[in-house]
């Protein structure tokens, strides 16, 4: 399957990432060749094959219900771009 | 005119009462400085990973069991991929196509005194989401994350309800059945128990479903009836006026008293769902769940169903006693206590405690009167030392700690009079000081009996025993 | 400095260095202080490592020397080594070769680090590695390529290249790398050392930057399999802070290297020998396996049927978890933020456009893609399920045999810059060492010599938590050749 430029922009619009428009069609030209070679999957019939999501045959391990986290505000707020009274600052949030 | 029916099913979040949060060790106490209970996790800082609250499976479990569900014994987290700035990962981990809880079904209680099954279609675990802070930090938005993170359980009813009133009915069930469980504290001003509504209205006889609208993030039972009022109305006014109603999500403004669209959702969302690689599937033994089964309380019908049959108690009266599970605890304590008497007992905490709580708004928890010491005071009314109305001036008195029942009787000298002799010398007082009542009432005016009985009652400050004073009285009276 | 320190520290093999602190021969504080001097020399041309960690090593290495001195020392206490930089170091740039961290101090310590520095081991600097360790050449960091120090016109393979360029440099002893597809065994290969990737599960994942969760593991690269066997017993290990971390003892790996390898049956793919490989590569690696043929061991024909399909099932697979792992990176908590936003999707957009590289966000869009709506079954659905066919077919060959061997690389390292405009023959690169990583297996490389000045990489396969067999079967071999002491001439 080939990707064109529209439907490069519309991917990028869900990953958030702005792509510039002198860049798409290598981003579509590249995304295509990676398809393409993915493509080769469609040869295999997978009917009643279970999709195997994790390498080990294990099962999720629970935690006690403990608080052992502190207040680390100050440590973690060091390398964040903006800050203030303690909250995280981004552009106005429209509901 | 077209005969509309509304169609409504709800999406509740009950953020499970858990100490800490549902992948990683953080507080989950409301109320805290922002960003203090946001750890490394929380925050989805690079390299963290999740580790699922063993305490929040087995409150699933328990909400499962209780709702007669299905529960799983293998399901899968899954992560919804989205950006948002309360979202600290830009996946919020959830459950999609194996939840942990399968179907149910919930009774509730219409106005009419009928009742109807409301189908629950599944209830996930999930994390929250944190908060954005819309006060101007220069023209800029604030993020809370102490509350990502903390453990919910999104609880799906099936599209089954038919009015607003409906949907508060199970709304308010389903908030009962958390809280008797334990497994929320149902604080709904502070977002513990939330609801999404999803909205539509279809001709009278149509099978198929209108198009809806998903109200989001309804936080009281008010808001949640007037939020579908008026999206019923808004919708069936579009569709008689040739419009067309188009899905979307909606936000409910308490000021105005009306839905409107929101903005950020307007965007079609693509979630990308897949397993979490990060966690492995969730399976649960049998031990497991009897383990939850075990810590199921007796719920709410079944202890109505008891308080019924074994105190005698009626439908209306056993329904207000087990609404919450304290204050039916409380109810059956003073019983125990007082060895009997279930009605007189279920009057008391109905009426005068239920009252003092209330002008205090205290929480039963809080109350300066425990049961044993209400049992105290019944027995005391029980035994004829004082009579019901002075009980309640003793009842005052316990409330604001004057001491025990029976001190405080003896100090204030409110010891109800039994001896017959004193009595009597009360009533031949009484009928000294009024003759020409007597003479009225013994030619006919029966009427009369009342105010000699007042006048008994005063002369002896509400002491005499009320029975006694009537069979006394009448006697005296007829001469 | 202790005069009788020998100037040829950096030449020894950790389990040598460790027995000349134990024997007193030299400090802990004259190892470091030779490394970080090669560091300060060789670096600038190698460009191996990200950041370089002096003061603090020092320090780490005095403590190391007190500690022995208290008699409490094991065998890595005092042993400078290095981290890939996509292990989150407490107050260290953790920038994971991305310009989106390149100002992140990381506020905690992985697992993996932890466990290092609780060893005794000493930290030099944090290692270049292709960004968000995507990548098979180490030239997508955005810190610059690494060199391959045999060949300074070649790349180190990646994304581990900058720890596999300075252990073959002898700018460290050892160091830390992580395996998504190849990262640890491909660099191994094409820079001639040994390094290997554990099973899934066997070393903990917190505080190891996600690329795709469910086939990343990290491991240690070293010049031998014992230097290798010392670092991975102080990794491995449980983890309750991993829910994918296995509750499952860590042996002794540096007890059962010495065992025999007569009656050792070797399993050799055909579709590893076949089309694709480099016909002098194909040399080599057939007469490391002659080799092993003289040390006893019995050579098994197999088949692992589905091997052409691992690189378009990982090209599906790490790209959607890549794309969701990768979503935290927003310009809100930590991490690049664009100037002046003009509202939140701005934000956004920009940040990580600006953040990101070219291939990162390649990955992120291919994975975005095959998780939504329409495409999942076609793609993401379909890769599990042949992702588990290809698993089967590792399991088959398990019953048959004790350990696969092919080559790690289809060809030896390629020169800077090659295939950088062509990322599907980049992705070839990894052809033989993807199945390994979408099954969870252990697998090895260890350098079994040269093509012209190039080294080439043999790879062995081994069943789940069979690491011990693995560094036993690379030890016996480097008991009887010489390879792991070849030295690339401008860094001897």
């Amino acid at each position: 399957m080939s990707l064109e430029v529209d439907e490069v922009a519309k991917i990028a619009d869900l990953a958030r990432l702005a792509i510039r428009a002198e860049d798409a069609p290598a981003y579509a030209r590249n995304l295509s060749a990676i398809l393409e070679l993915v493509d080769q999957m469609n040869a295999i019939d997978t009917v009643g094959v279970a999709p195997m999501a994790h390498p080990l045959d294990k099962v999720q391990r629970l935690r006690s219900d403990v608080v052992a986290e502190s207040n680390q505000r100050e440590q973690y707020q060091a390398i964040a771009p903006r800050v203030e009274a303690g909250l995280y600052l981004v552009p106005k949030v429209i509901e | 005119m077209m005969e509309w029916e509304t169609v409504i099913g709800l999406e509740i979040h009950a953020q499970l009462a858990t100490k800490s949060k549902i992948f990683s060790a953080a507080a989950t106490a409301y109320g805290a400085e922002p960003n203090t209970q946001a750890c490394a996790i929380d925050l989805g800082m690079p390299g963290v990973l999740p580790v699922l609250n063993r305490e929040a499976v087995r409150m699933a479990v328990m909400l499962g069991l209780a709702i007669g569900a299905n529960i799983a014994r293998r399901s899968v987290f899954a992560r919804k991929n989205y950006f948002y700035p309360d979202l600290p990962k830009g996946y919020q981990i959830s459950q999609y196509e194996l939840p942990v809880v399968g179907k149910g079904e919930l009774l509730i209680d219409l106005d009419d005194g009928s009742s109807k099954v409301i189908g629950i279609t599944r209830a996930h675990l999930e994390e929250d989401a944190g908060k954005s802070l819309h006060e101007d930090f220069q023209g800029l938005s604030g993020i809370d994350l102490n509350r990502a993170g903390t453990p919910l359980l999104e609880i799906v009813s099936e599209p089954d309800l038919r009015s607003a009133k409906e949907a508060v009915a199970y709304m308010k069930k389903l908030h009962q059945m958390v809280v008797y469980l334990g497994i929320c504290d149902g604080n709904m001003q502070e977002g513990s128990f939330r609801c999404d509504a999803n909205v539509s209205v279809r001709p009278k006889g149509q099978s198929s479903f209108g198009t809806r609208a998903e109200i989001k993030n309804l936080n009281s039972f008010r808001f949640v009836e007037r939020a579908i009022e008026f999206e019923i109305e808004r919708q069936i006014d579009r569709l008689e006026s040739g419009g067309k109603i188009v899905q979307e999500t909606r936000l409910y403004d308490p000021d105005k008293g009306e839905t409107r669209p929101m903005r950020s959702k307007e965007e079609a969302n693509d979630y990308r769902y897949f397993p979490d690689p990060d966690l492995l599937p969730l399976v649960l033994d049998e031990a497991f769940i009897d383990a939850a089964r075990a810590c199921l309380p007796e719920l709410p019908d079944i202890k109505k169903q008891r308080f019924v049959a074994h105190y005698g108690l009626s439908n209306y009266d056993a329904g207000v006693l087990t609404a919450a599970r304290e204050l039916s605890d409380y109810y059956e304590a003073v019983v125990a206590a007082m060895g009997g008497e279930p009605k007189l007992c279920a009057n008391w905490v109905m009426g005068d405690f239920s009252a003092f709580l209330n002008k205090d708004s205290k929480d039963l928890a809080d109350s300066p009167v425990s049961a044993v010491q209400l049992a105290g005071l019944l027995r005391r009314i029980q035994d004829r030392t004082i009579s019901g109305k002075i009980a309640k001036d003793v009842f005052e008195a316990l409330w604001t700690g004057e001491g025990d029942t029976d001190a405080i009787i003896e100090k204030r000298g409110l010891r109800q009079i039994t001896d017959m002799s004193a009595i009597e010398k009360v009533i031949d007082e009484v009928m000294a000081a009024n003759p020409d009542q007597l003479i009225q009432y013994r030619a006919g005016k029966d009427k009369l009996f009342a105010f000699f009985v007042g006048q008994v009652m005063k002369v002896s400050k509400g002491k005499a025993n009320p029975q006694q004073v009537n069979d006394l009285l009448a006697e005296k009276l007829k001469g | 400095m202790n005069a009788s320190a020998p100037a040829t520290m950096h030449e020894q093999t950790i389990a040598q260095l460790s027995a000349g602190l134990a024997a007193g021969q030299f400090s802990s504080e004259e190892l470091t202080r030779a490394f970080l001097a090669r560091i300060e020399r060789d670096n600038p041309q190698l460009n191996a490592f990200i950041t370089i960690t002096a003061e603090l090593a020092l320090a780490q290495a005095r403590a190391a020397d007190e500690h022995r001195r208290r008699n409490q020392a094991g065998p890595l206490t005092g042993i400078p080594i290095a981290h890939k930089d996509i292990f989150c170091t407490n107050g260290v740039r953790t920038s994971c070769g991305s310009r989106m961290l390149d100002r992140f101090i990381a506020p905690y310590d992985a697992t993996v680090v932890e466990r290092l520095h609780a060893a005794g081991a000493v930290l030099l600097g944090k290692t270049n590695m292709d960004e968000f360790a995507m990548g098979s050449s180490n030239e997508t960091s955005y810190y610059g390529p690494v060199r391959n120090p045999w060949d300074v016109n070649a790349v180190p393979g990646g994304s581990s290249g900058g720890s596999a360029a300075a252990i073959a440099a002898r700018l460290t002893p050892g160091a830390t790398g992580t395996d998504t597809g190849g990262s640890i065994r491909q660099p191994a290969a094409l820079c001639g050392i040994t390094g290997i990737k554990p099973t899934y599960g066997r070393v903990s994942r917190w505080g190891m930057i996600a690329y795709a969760s469910s086939l990343d593991q990290a491991g240690p690269m070293a010049r031998t399999a014992e230097d290798c066997a010392l670092l991975l017993a102080a990794m491995a290990g449980f983890d309750p802070r991993d829910s994918t971390s296995v509750d499952q003892p860590v042996p002794d790996y540096a007890a059962g290297l010495n065992q025999p390898l007569a009656g050792l049956k070797i399993g050799l793919p055909k579709e590893y020998f076949g089309e694709g490989l480099d016909s002098a590569v194909a040399e080599v690696v057939t007469e490391a396996i002659a080799e092993y043929r003289r040390l006893g061991a019995e050579m098994v024909e197999i088949s692992l049927p589905n091997s052409q399909l691992a690189i378009p099932v990982y090209y599906v697979v790490a790209p959607a978890e890549c794309s969701s792992n990768l979503a935290r990176f927003d310009g809100v908590r930590y991490g690049h933020r664009c100037e002046n936003p003009k509202d939140l999707l701005d934000l956004y957009t920009r940040s990580r456009a600006e953040g990101f590289g070219a291939e990162v966000q390649r990955r992120i869009l291919i994975g975005t893609f095959v998780l939504s709506t329409g495409y999942y079954d076609a793609y993401y659905l379909k890769a599990q399920q042949i992702r588990r066919l290809i698993s089967d077919d590792f399991r088959r060959a398990f019953e048959q045999v004790d350990v696969i061997a092919g080559p790690t690389s289809p060809t030896v390292a390629f020169n800077l810059g090659e295939k950088v405009d062509d990322p599907i023959t980049m992705y070839l690169s990894d052809i033989y060492t993807i199945a390994v990583n979408l099954a969870g297996l252990p697998g090895l490389s260890l350098l079994a010599g040269f093509v012209g000045q190039r080294p080439v990489g043999l790879q062995l396969i081994g069943n789940y938590f069979a690491e011990e067999r693995l560094l036993n079967v690379a030890h016996r071999y480097q008991q009887v050749t010489d390879w792991h002491d070849r030295v690339p001439s401008a860094f001897a």
